[in-house]
Protein backbone atom coordinates (compact mmCIF):
# COMPACT_ATOMS: atom_id res chain seq x y z
CA UNK A 1 0.00 0.00 0.00
CA UNK A 2 1.24 3.03 -0.97
CA UNK A 3 1.65 5.80 2.22
CA UNK A 4 2.35 9.14 0.48
CA UNK A 5 3.49 11.49 2.86
CA UNK A 6 2.59 14.91 2.09
CA UNK A 7 5.24 17.29 1.76
CA UNK A 8 7.12 18.77 4.89
CA UNK A 9 4.74 21.68 5.93
CA UNK A 10 6.19 22.52 8.87
CA UNK A 11 8.50 25.90 7.25
CA UNK A 12 5.39 27.55 6.34
CA UNK A 13 2.22 26.17 7.10
CA UNK A 14 -1.15 27.46 5.54
CA UNK A 15 0.73 29.40 3.07
CA UNK A 16 0.34 28.62 -0.77
CA UNK A 17 3.72 27.37 -2.11
CA UNK A 18 4.75 26.20 -5.89
CA UNK A 19 6.54 23.60 -4.75
CA UNK A 20 3.68 22.28 -2.16
CA UNK A 21 1.13 22.69 -5.11
CA UNK A 22 3.20 21.08 -7.43
CA UNK A 23 3.86 18.27 -4.61
CA UNK A 24 0.42 17.56 -3.93
CA UNK A 25 -0.71 17.39 -7.82
CA UNK A 26 1.96 15.02 -8.59
CA UNK A 27 0.80 12.85 -5.26
CA UNK A 28 -2.72 13.11 -5.90
CA UNK A 29 -2.23 12.05 -9.66
CA UNK A 30 -0.37 8.69 -8.64
CA UNK A 31 -2.85 7.62 -6.06
CA UNK A 32 -5.33 6.10 -8.15
CA UNK A 33 -2.65 3.78 -9.71
CA UNK A 34 -0.97 2.34 -6.44
CA UNK A 35 -4.30 1.88 -5.14
CA UNK A 36 -5.43 -0.53 -8.52
CA UNK A 37 -1.80 -1.87 -8.30
CA UNK A 38 -2.77 -2.80 -5.09
CA UNK A 39 -6.42 -4.05 -5.72
CA UNK A 40 -5.65 -6.16 -8.80
CA UNK A 41 -2.99 -8.17 -6.56
CA UNK A 42 -5.31 -8.95 -3.99
CA UNK A 43 -8.30 -9.94 -6.77
CA UNK A 44 -5.44 -12.24 -7.83
CA UNK A 45 -6.06 -15.50 -5.78
CA UNK A 46 -3.54 -17.73 -7.70
CA UNK A 47 0.06 -17.14 -7.96
CA UNK A 48 0.45 -14.70 -10.52
CA UNK A 49 2.81 -15.79 -12.85
CA UNK A 50 5.44 -12.57 -13.10
CA UNK A 51 5.13 -10.22 -10.50
CA UNK A 52 5.01 -6.97 -11.70
CA UNK A 53 4.72 -4.72 -8.66
CA UNK A 54 6.77 -4.86 -4.94
CA UNK A 55 5.93 -3.51 -1.75
CA UNK A 56 9.53 -2.50 -0.52
CA UNK A 57 10.59 -0.80 2.37
CA UNK A 58 13.25 3.18 1.70
CA UNK A 59 15.09 4.34 3.87
CA UNK A 60 15.18 8.45 2.72
CA UNK A 61 17.07 11.23 4.84
CA UNK A 62 16.63 8.74 8.03
CA UNK A 63 13.00 8.07 7.47
CA UNK A 64 11.59 4.70 6.80
CA UNK A 65 8.70 4.73 3.40
CA UNK A 66 6.57 1.64 2.97
CA UNK A 67 5.45 1.65 -1.09
CA UNK A 68 3.76 -0.74 -3.24
CA UNK A 69 5.74 -0.09 -6.58
CA UNK A 70 5.89 -0.74 -10.02
CA UNK A 71 8.75 -3.11 -10.63
CA UNK A 72 9.71 -0.31 -13.34
CA UNK A 73 9.59 2.25 -10.89
CA UNK A 74 13.01 3.59 -10.41
CA UNK A 75 14.43 5.52 -7.80
CA UNK A 76 13.80 9.06 -8.97
CA UNK A 77 10.31 8.60 -9.74
CA UNK A 78 9.17 6.68 -6.38
CA UNK A 79 11.66 9.85 -4.86
CA UNK A 80 9.11 12.73 -6.87
CA UNK A 81 5.81 10.57 -7.75
CA UNK A 82 5.17 8.96 -4.59
CA UNK A 83 7.43 10.59 -1.87
CA UNK A 84 6.98 13.85 -2.71
CA UNK A 85 10.17 14.82 -2.60
CA UNK A 86 10.88 16.90 -5.42
CA UNK A 87 14.72 17.48 -4.62
CA UNK A 88 16.01 15.50 -7.31
CA UNK A 89 15.61 16.98 -10.81
CA UNK A 90 14.44 14.40 -14.14
CA UNK A 91 16.88 15.99 -16.98
CA UNK A 92 17.58 13.17 -19.00
CA UNK A 93 16.52 10.65 -17.85
CA UNK A 94 19.10 8.05 -19.17
CA UNK A 95 22.05 8.68 -16.85
CA UNK A 96 23.85 11.55 -18.78
CA UNK A 97 22.80 14.79 -17.03
CA UNK A 98 23.57 14.33 -13.49
CA UNK A 99 20.37 16.08 -12.59
CA UNK A 100 19.24 12.97 -10.51
CA UNK A 101 22.15 12.14 -7.99
CA UNK A 102 21.25 11.47 -5.27
CA UNK A 103 23.48 9.63 -2.51
CA UNK A 104 23.11 5.78 -1.55
CA UNK A 105 25.26 5.08 1.21
CA UNK A 106 26.76 8.22 1.29
CA UNK A 107 27.91 7.93 -2.31
CA UNK A 108 26.55 9.91 -5.34
CA UNK A 109 24.50 7.81 -7.72
CA UNK A 110 21.88 8.29 -10.27
CA UNK A 111 18.75 7.58 -9.27
CA UNK A 112 16.79 7.81 -12.85
CA UNK A 113 19.37 4.59 -13.74
CA UNK A 114 18.60 3.15 -10.31
CA UNK A 115 15.49 0.90 -9.65
CA UNK A 116 13.64 1.56 -6.68
CA UNK A 117 13.85 -2.08 -5.47
CA UNK A 118 17.73 -1.97 -5.91
CA UNK A 119 17.66 0.90 -3.62
CA UNK A 120 15.98 -1.12 -0.71
CA UNK A 121 18.10 -1.95 2.00
CA UNK A 122 20.26 1.15 1.24
CA UNK A 123 20.53 4.31 3.11
CA UNK A 124 19.08 6.91 0.32
CA UNK A 125 20.00 11.16 1.16
CA UNK A 126 18.72 13.30 -1.08
CA UNK A 127 18.98 17.23 -1.24
CA UNK A 128 16.24 17.69 1.04
CA UNK A 129 18.23 15.58 3.52
CA UNK A 130 21.29 17.81 3.54
CA UNK A 131 20.32 20.54 5.53
CA UNK A 132 19.89 20.57 9.52
CA UNK A 133 16.86 20.11 10.90
CA UNK A 134 16.63 23.74 11.91
CA UNK A 135 17.13 24.27 8.11
CA UNK A 136 20.55 25.49 9.00
CA UNK A 137 22.06 25.13 4.84
CA UNK A 138 24.94 22.60 4.76
CA UNK A 139 28.05 23.98 3.87
CA UNK A 140 27.96 23.10 0.27
CA UNK A 141 24.36 24.43 0.01
CA UNK A 142 25.50 27.57 1.62
CA UNK A 143 28.76 28.21 -0.42
CA UNK A 144 27.05 28.07 -3.73
CA UNK A 145 24.34 30.50 -2.57
CA UNK A 146 27.46 32.79 -1.54
CA UNK A 147 29.09 31.87 -4.57
CA UNK A 148 26.09 32.10 -7.28
CA UNK A 149 26.67 28.57 -8.18
CA UNK A 150 23.24 28.34 -10.75
CA UNK A 151 21.09 30.54 -12.88
CA UNK A 152 18.18 28.67 -13.44
CA UNK A 153 18.78 26.05 -10.66
CA UNK A 154 17.51 23.17 -12.54
CA UNK A 155 20.69 21.32 -12.32
CA UNK A 156 21.60 22.57 -8.82
CA UNK A 157 20.38 19.28 -6.29
CA UNK A 158 21.98 17.00 -8.40
CA UNK A 159 25.35 19.75 -8.77
CA UNK A 160 25.49 19.53 -4.84
CA UNK A 161 24.88 16.12 -3.77
CA UNK A 162 27.96 14.99 -6.14
CA UNK A 163 29.63 18.46 -4.49
CA UNK A 164 29.18 17.05 -1.28
CA UNK A 165 30.24 13.78 -2.36
CA UNK A 166 33.59 14.60 -3.81
CA UNK A 167 34.42 16.96 -0.67
CA UNK A 168 33.63 14.03 1.33
CA UNK A 169 35.54 11.17 -0.85
CA UNK A 170 38.93 13.93 -0.44
CA UNK A 171 38.57 13.91 -4.63
CA UNK A 172 38.36 17.95 -3.81
CA UNK A 173 41.56 18.69 -4.00
CA UNK A 174 43.06 20.54 -7.43
CA UNK A 175 40.04 22.31 -9.48
CA UNK A 176 40.69 20.06 -12.44
CA UNK A 177 40.21 17.08 -9.62
CA UNK A 178 36.92 18.75 -8.95
CA UNK A 179 35.89 19.42 -12.55
CA UNK A 180 36.93 15.37 -13.34
CA UNK A 181 34.72 14.72 -10.50
CA UNK A 182 31.84 16.65 -11.56
CA UNK A 183 31.94 16.10 -15.12
CA UNK A 184 28.92 13.79 -14.75
CA UNK A 185 26.56 17.16 -13.76
CA UNK A 186 25.68 18.93 -16.89
CA UNK A 187 24.89 22.55 -16.23
CA UNK A 188 23.30 24.25 -19.37
CA UNK A 189 23.70 27.73 -17.66
CA UNK A 190 27.19 27.10 -17.52
CA UNK A 191 28.00 28.02 -14.14
CA UNK A 192 30.93 25.73 -13.54
CA UNK A 193 33.12 28.30 -12.54
CA UNK A 194 31.02 29.42 -9.76
CA UNK A 195 30.36 25.52 -8.83
CA UNK A 196 34.18 25.46 -8.87
CA UNK A 197 34.89 28.12 -6.78
CA UNK A 198 31.81 27.12 -4.02
CA UNK A 199 33.35 23.35 -4.05
CA UNK A 200 36.97 24.81 -3.29
CA UNK A 201 35.15 27.10 -0.53
CA UNK A 202 32.90 24.27 1.56
CA UNK A 203 36.09 22.37 1.13
CA UNK A 204 37.71 24.80 3.63
CA UNK A 205 35.20 25.13 5.67
CA UNK A 206 34.38 21.52 6.12
CA UNK A 207 37.86 21.86 6.56
CA UNK A 208 39.05 18.34 4.65
CA UNK B 1 9.66 0.36 -20.57
CA UNK B 2 7.77 -3.08 -20.42
CA UNK B 3 6.70 -4.99 -17.39
CA UNK B 4 9.32 -7.10 -16.26
CA UNK B 5 9.34 -9.41 -12.97
CA UNK B 6 12.03 -8.37 -10.56
CA UNK B 7 14.03 -11.37 -8.72
CA UNK B 8 17.01 -10.82 -6.11
CA UNK B 9 19.50 -13.42 -6.18
CA UNK B 10 21.92 -14.14 -2.85
CA UNK B 11 24.12 -16.27 -4.66
CA UNK B 12 25.51 -17.81 -7.74
CA UNK B 13 23.70 -20.53 -7.24
CA UNK B 14 20.60 -18.68 -6.63
CA UNK B 15 21.03 -16.39 -9.59
CA UNK B 16 21.80 -19.64 -11.96
CA UNK B 17 18.51 -21.29 -10.95
CA UNK B 18 16.90 -17.92 -11.34
CA UNK B 19 17.88 -17.75 -15.16
CA UNK B 20 17.71 -21.65 -15.86
CA UNK B 21 18.28 -21.62 -19.76
CA UNK B 22 15.78 -18.38 -20.11
CA UNK B 23 16.83 -15.92 -22.86
CA UNK B 24 13.86 -13.53 -21.60
CA UNK B 25 16.12 -13.24 -18.68
CA UNK B 26 18.82 -10.76 -17.73
CA UNK B 27 21.43 -9.84 -14.95
CA UNK B 28 21.06 -7.07 -13.41
CA UNK B 29 24.15 -5.48 -11.49
CA UNK B 30 24.87 -1.71 -11.94
CA UNK B 31 21.75 -0.91 -14.49
CA UNK B 32 23.99 1.58 -16.02
CA UNK B 33 23.53 -0.32 -19.39
CA UNK B 34 20.42 -2.59 -18.66
CA UNK B 35 18.24 0.20 -17.54
CA UNK B 36 18.77 2.64 -20.16
CA UNK B 37 18.10 -0.12 -22.85
CA UNK B 38 15.13 -0.79 -21.16
CA UNK B 39 13.65 2.68 -21.37
CA UNK B 40 14.99 3.05 -24.80
CA UNK B 41 13.16 -0.56 -25.55
CA UNK B 42 16.08 -1.88 -26.87
CA UNK B 43 16.47 -4.70 -24.33
CA UNK B 44 12.98 -6.05 -23.64
CA UNK B 45 13.59 -8.70 -20.65
CA UNK B 46 10.57 -10.47 -19.14
CA UNK B 47 12.40 -11.00 -15.91
CA UNK B 48 15.35 -9.25 -14.32
CA UNK B 49 17.45 -10.67 -11.71
CA UNK B 50 18.83 -8.28 -9.14
CA UNK B 51 22.76 -10.01 -8.29
CA UNK B 52 23.99 -6.95 -6.24
CA UNK B 53 23.98 -9.13 -2.97
CA UNK B 54 25.84 -12.00 -4.46
CA UNK B 55 29.25 -11.43 -3.41
CA UNK B 56 31.97 -11.31 -5.69
CA UNK B 57 33.42 -8.03 -4.30
CA UNK B 58 36.76 -8.76 -3.71
CA UNK B 59 39.96 -7.51 -5.16
CA UNK B 60 42.94 -10.02 -4.18
CA UNK B 61 46.19 -8.87 -5.34
CA UNK B 62 49.50 -10.37 -4.24
CA UNK B 63 52.72 -10.97 -5.57
CA UNK B 64 52.17 -12.16 -8.97
CA UNK B 65 48.40 -12.42 -9.26
CA UNK B 66 45.45 -10.67 -9.64
CA UNK B 67 41.78 -11.27 -9.28
CA UNK B 68 38.56 -9.04 -9.34
CA UNK B 69 35.66 -9.94 -8.49
CA UNK B 70 32.55 -8.97 -11.00
CA UNK B 71 30.84 -7.54 -8.43
CA UNK B 72 33.62 -4.88 -7.53
CA UNK B 73 32.67 -1.09 -8.60
CA UNK B 74 34.57 0.55 -11.01
CA UNK B 75 35.08 3.29 -8.49
CA UNK B 76 36.60 0.90 -5.70
CA UNK B 77 39.11 -0.74 -8.00
CA UNK B 78 40.01 2.59 -9.79
CA UNK B 79 40.75 4.25 -6.11
CA UNK B 80 43.13 0.97 -4.68
CA UNK B 81 46.03 2.43 -4.21
CA UNK B 82 48.59 -0.24 -4.58
CA UNK B 83 46.74 -1.14 -8.12
CA UNK B 84 47.14 2.13 -9.44
CA UNK B 85 51.19 1.66 -8.93
CA UNK B 86 51.63 -1.70 -9.83
CA UNK B 87 49.16 -1.75 -12.91
CA UNK B 88 48.42 1.86 -13.55
CA UNK B 89 46.95 1.25 -17.15
CA UNK B 90 43.96 -1.02 -14.99
CA UNK B 91 43.37 1.87 -12.92
CA UNK B 92 43.85 4.63 -15.51
CA UNK B 93 41.05 2.82 -18.05
CA UNK B 94 38.63 2.60 -15.12
CA UNK B 95 39.30 6.25 -14.14
CA UNK B 96 38.56 7.42 -17.23
CA UNK B 97 35.43 6.37 -17.75
CA UNK B 98 31.87 7.19 -17.64
CA UNK B 99 31.13 9.81 -14.96
CA UNK B 100 31.83 9.30 -11.44
CA UNK B 101 28.08 8.72 -10.29
CA UNK B 102 28.05 5.54 -12.70
CA UNK B 103 31.66 4.39 -11.95
CA UNK B 104 29.96 3.89 -8.54
CA UNK B 105 27.06 1.97 -9.76
CA UNK B 106 28.34 0.44 -12.32
CA UNK B 107 30.58 -3.13 -11.84
CA UNK B 108 33.34 -5.08 -13.21
CA UNK B 109 31.24 -7.43 -14.87
CA UNK B 110 28.90 -5.49 -16.30
CA UNK B 111 30.86 -3.13 -17.63
CA UNK B 112 32.61 -5.45 -19.83
CA UNK B 113 29.23 -6.89 -20.91
CA UNK B 114 28.46 -2.76 -22.04
CA UNK B 115 26.83 -2.51 -24.96
CA UNK B 116 27.91 -0.57 -27.82
CA UNK B 117 26.83 3.31 -28.57
CA UNK B 118 26.09 2.72 -31.93
CA UNK B 119 23.03 5.22 -32.19
CA UNK B 120 21.51 3.23 -34.82
CA UNK B 121 21.17 -0.12 -32.37
CA UNK B 122 20.26 2.69 -29.52
CA UNK B 123 17.32 4.46 -31.61
CA UNK B 124 14.78 1.56 -32.19
CA UNK B 125 12.97 3.71 -34.82
CA UNK B 126 15.67 2.89 -36.73
CA UNK B 127 14.37 0.02 -38.29
CA UNK B 128 17.76 -1.87 -39.33
CA UNK B 129 20.20 -3.02 -37.09
CA UNK B 130 21.54 -6.18 -37.18
CA UNK B 131 22.91 -6.38 -33.48
CA UNK B 132 19.34 -5.63 -32.25
CA UNK B 133 17.37 -7.04 -35.16
CA UNK B 134 19.12 -9.65 -37.23
CA UNK B 135 18.87 -9.80 -40.64
CA UNK B 136 17.55 -6.31 -40.67
CA UNK B 137 20.57 -4.91 -42.63
CA UNK B 138 22.90 -2.14 -40.97
CA UNK B 139 22.24 2.08 -40.92
CA UNK B 140 25.60 2.58 -40.13
CA UNK B 141 26.94 1.67 -43.21
CA UNK B 142 25.38 4.26 -44.95
CA UNK B 143 25.03 6.65 -41.88
CA UNK B 144 26.56 8.78 -39.95
CA UNK B 145 29.31 6.49 -38.71
CA UNK B 146 31.71 8.96 -37.26
CA UNK B 147 32.18 6.84 -33.85
CA UNK B 148 32.00 3.62 -36.10
CA UNK B 149 34.50 1.16 -36.29
CA UNK B 150 37.38 0.93 -38.34
CA UNK B 151 38.88 -2.21 -37.00
CA UNK B 152 37.11 -6.05 -36.93
CA UNK B 153 34.13 -4.49 -38.45
CA UNK B 154 32.16 -6.60 -40.85
CA UNK B 155 29.17 -5.74 -43.56
CA UNK B 156 26.76 -6.77 -41.12
CA UNK B 157 27.84 -3.86 -38.62
CA UNK B 158 30.48 -1.73 -37.79
CA UNK B 159 29.88 -0.74 -34.30
CA UNK B 160 32.03 0.10 -31.78
CA UNK B 161 32.90 -1.43 -29.06
CA UNK B 162 32.43 1.41 -26.07
CA UNK B 163 34.52 0.27 -23.12
CA UNK B 164 38.09 1.19 -21.75
CA UNK B 165 38.91 -1.69 -18.66
CA UNK B 166 37.99 -4.49 -21.11
CA UNK B 167 41.04 -2.72 -22.84
CA UNK B 168 43.18 -2.91 -20.14
CA UNK B 169 42.31 -7.02 -19.40
CA UNK B 170 43.02 -8.14 -22.74
CA UNK B 171 46.59 -6.41 -22.93
CA UNK B 172 46.93 -7.66 -19.46
CA UNK B 173 46.25 -11.29 -20.68
CA UNK B 174 43.31 -11.50 -18.08
CA UNK B 175 41.31 -14.65 -17.64
CA UNK B 176 37.33 -14.19 -17.31
CA UNK B 177 36.20 -16.60 -14.28
CA UNK B 178 32.45 -17.92 -15.26
CA UNK B 179 29.80 -20.05 -13.84
CA UNK B 180 26.97 -21.74 -15.55
CA UNK B 181 24.52 -24.84 -15.32
CA UNK B 182 27.23 -26.89 -16.94
CA UNK B 183 30.06 -26.13 -14.09
CA UNK B 184 32.46 -23.35 -13.59
CA UNK B 185 35.08 -21.87 -16.28
CA UNK B 186 38.01 -20.19 -16.95
CA UNK B 187 38.72 -18.57 -20.73
CA UNK B 188 41.03 -16.27 -22.14
CA UNK B 189 39.58 -12.21 -21.97
CA UNK B 190 40.32 -12.19 -25.29
CA UNK B 191 37.99 -15.05 -25.86
CA UNK B 192 35.35 -13.21 -24.60
CA UNK B 193 33.73 -10.67 -27.32
CA UNK B 194 33.42 -12.12 -31.03
CA UNK B 195 33.90 -10.16 -33.64
CA UNK B 196 30.67 -9.09 -35.21
CA UNK B 197 30.74 -11.46 -38.76
CA UNK B 198 27.33 -11.99 -40.28
CA UNK B 199 25.82 -12.31 -36.33
CA UNK B 200 26.49 -9.49 -35.04
CA UNK B 201 23.74 -9.80 -32.15
CA UNK B 202 25.68 -12.78 -30.76
CA UNK B 203 28.82 -10.42 -29.04
CA UNK B 204 30.40 -12.66 -26.56
CA UNK B 205 30.56 -16.22 -25.54
CA UNK B 206 29.00 -15.98 -22.22
CA UNK B 207 26.61 -18.22 -22.18
CA UNK B 208 22.93 -16.88 -21.36
CA UNK B 209 22.31 -19.24 -18.15
CA UNK B 210 26.32 -17.97 -17.68
CA UNK B 211 27.30 -15.08 -15.28
CA UNK B 212 30.79 -14.16 -14.75
CA UNK B 213 32.15 -14.17 -11.34
CA UNK B 214 35.77 -12.29 -11.60
CA UNK B 215 38.56 -11.47 -13.23
CA UNK B 216 42.06 -12.75 -13.19
CA UNK B 217 46.00 -12.05 -14.47
CA UNK B 218 48.93 -12.15 -13.82
CA UNK B 219 50.76 -9.62 -12.07
CA UNK B 220 54.55 -8.69 -13.28
CA UNK B 221 56.78 -5.74 -12.14
CA UNK B 222 57.01 -4.09 -15.37
CA UNK B 223 53.19 -3.44 -15.87
CA UNK B 224 54.44 -0.44 -13.60
CA UNK B 225 55.96 1.14 -16.98
CA UNK B 226 51.81 0.88 -18.48
CA UNK B 227 49.33 3.62 -19.16
CA UNK B 228 46.10 3.82 -20.52
CA UNK B 229 46.05 7.07 -23.22
CA UNK B 230 42.57 8.29 -24.30
CA UNK B 231 41.36 10.40 -26.82
CA UNK B 232 37.65 11.70 -27.00
CA UNK B 233 35.97 14.88 -28.29
CA UNK B 234 35.61 16.45 -24.96
CA UNK B 235 38.16 16.20 -22.32
CA UNK B 236 35.86 14.41 -19.40
CA UNK B 237 33.14 11.72 -19.21
CA UNK B 238 33.24 10.63 -23.42
CA UNK B 239 33.98 8.08 -25.06
CA UNK B 240 36.89 7.09 -26.87
CA UNK B 241 37.34 8.14 -30.59
CA UNK B 242 40.85 6.15 -29.97
CA UNK B 243 42.21 4.66 -27.06
CA UNK B 244 45.55 2.82 -26.44
CA UNK B 245 46.49 0.79 -23.22
CA UNK B 246 49.97 -0.17 -23.32
CA UNK B 247 52.84 -1.27 -21.29
CA UNK B 248 56.29 -1.63 -21.81
CA UNK B 249 59.13 -4.03 -20.29
CA UNK B 250 62.74 -2.59 -20.86
CA UNK B 251 65.87 -4.25 -20.77
CA UNK B 252 68.51 -1.41 -20.62
CA UNK B 253 67.40 0.18 -24.26
CA UNK B 254 65.83 -2.41 -25.90
CA UNK B 255 62.01 -3.43 -25.66
CA UNK B 256 62.19 -6.69 -23.91
CA UNK B 257 58.27 -7.57 -24.42
CA UNK B 258 54.84 -4.95 -25.01
CA UNK B 259 51.53 -4.92 -24.81
CA UNK B 260 49.22 -2.90 -26.70
CA UNK B 261 45.41 -2.93 -26.84
CA UNK B 262 43.26 -0.64 -28.51
CA UNK B 263 39.75 1.15 -28.21
CA UNK B 264 37.22 3.18 -29.68
CA UNK B 265 38.45 2.10 -33.04
CA UNK B 266 37.43 -1.43 -33.20
CA UNK B 267 34.24 -3.93 -32.87
CA UNK B 268 35.92 -5.58 -29.87
CA UNK B 269 38.85 -5.10 -27.08
CA UNK B 270 41.28 -5.14 -29.62
CA UNK B 271 44.49 -6.54 -28.59
CA UNK B 272 47.65 -5.51 -31.56
CA UNK B 273 49.65 -8.80 -31.02
CA UNK B 274 51.50 -8.20 -34.08
CA UNK B 275 52.48 -4.54 -33.44
CA UNK B 276 54.10 -5.61 -29.80
CA UNK B 277 56.27 -8.30 -31.60
CA UNK B 278 57.72 -5.67 -34.02
CA UNK B 279 58.43 -3.86 -31.10
CA UNK B 280 60.93 -6.31 -29.34
CA UNK B 281 64.27 -5.79 -29.17
CA UNK B 282 64.02 -2.05 -30.73
CA UNK B 283 64.36 1.24 -28.90
CA UNK B 284 61.43 2.66 -27.93
CA UNK B 285 62.36 5.39 -30.12
CA UNK B 286 59.54 7.35 -32.54
CA UNK B 287 60.38 5.41 -35.55
CA UNK B 288 59.75 2.38 -34.01
CA UNK B 289 56.87 2.83 -32.22
CA UNK B 290 55.26 4.40 -35.71
CA UNK B 291 56.21 1.10 -36.90
CA UNK B 292 53.87 -0.65 -34.65
CA UNK B 293 51.18 1.70 -35.08
CA UNK B 294 51.28 1.19 -39.15
CA UNK B 295 50.98 -2.34 -38.62
CA UNK B 296 48.36 -1.97 -35.91
CA UNK B 297 46.37 -0.36 -38.19
CA UNK B 298 47.38 -1.97 -41.42
CA UNK B 299 44.01 -4.10 -41.82
CA UNK B 300 41.90 -0.65 -40.98
CA UNK B 301 39.26 -0.08 -43.55
CA UNK B 302 37.52 3.23 -42.99
CA UNK B 303 33.73 4.11 -43.74
CA UNK B 304 32.53 7.29 -45.30
CA UNK B 305 33.05 9.64 -41.84
CA UNK B 306 36.01 7.66 -39.78
CA UNK B 307 38.33 7.64 -42.15
CA UNK B 308 40.43 9.75 -39.24
CA UNK B 309 40.35 7.45 -37.14
CA UNK B 310 43.34 5.21 -38.78
CA UNK B 311 45.60 8.24 -38.36
CA UNK B 312 44.35 9.12 -34.91
CA UNK B 313 44.39 5.88 -33.34
CA UNK B 314 48.25 5.42 -34.93
CA UNK B 315 48.90 8.67 -33.18
CA UNK B 316 47.10 7.13 -29.98
CA UNK B 317 49.88 4.63 -30.08
CA UNK B 318 52.67 6.62 -30.58
CA UNK B 319 52.11 8.95 -27.97
CA UNK B 320 51.54 6.62 -25.66
CA UNK B 321 54.08 3.93 -26.43
CA UNK B 322 56.67 7.03 -25.63
CA UNK B 323 55.09 8.28 -22.53
CA UNK B 324 55.51 4.63 -21.92
CA UNK B 325 59.31 4.41 -22.14
CA UNK B 326 59.67 7.51 -19.99
CA UNK B 327 57.71 6.20 -16.83
CA UNK B 328 59.40 5.13 -14.01
CA UNK B 329 59.42 1.38 -13.51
Amino acid sequence: MTRSRPPETSEKTGAFNRRHFLAGTATSAVLPLALSVTRDAAADAAPPAPVASRSLELQINGRTHRLTLDNRTTLLDALREHIGLMGAKKGCDHGQCGACTVHLDGRSVLSCLTLAAVAEGHEITTIEGLAQADGTLHPVQQAFVDHDAFQCGYCTPGQIMSAAACIQSGRAGQDAEIREYMSGNLCRCAAYPNIVAAIRAAKTQLGS
Amino acid sequence: MRPFAYERATSPETALDAIKDDRATAFLAGGTTLIDLMKLDVMRPARVIDINALGATEIELDENRLRLGASVHMADAETHEELRRRIPMLTQSLALAASTQIRHMATLGGNVLQRTRCPYFRDVSWSACNKRAPGSGCAALDGFNRQHAVLGASDACIATYAGDFAQALIALDAAVDMVGSRGRRQIPFSKLHVPPGQTPDVETTLAPDELILGFEMPVEPWLRRSLYLKIRDRESYEFALASAAVALDLDGGAIRQARIALGGVATVPWRAREAEQALIGRAPDEATCQLAADIAFSGARPYQHNGFKAALGRQTIVRALLQAAKMEA
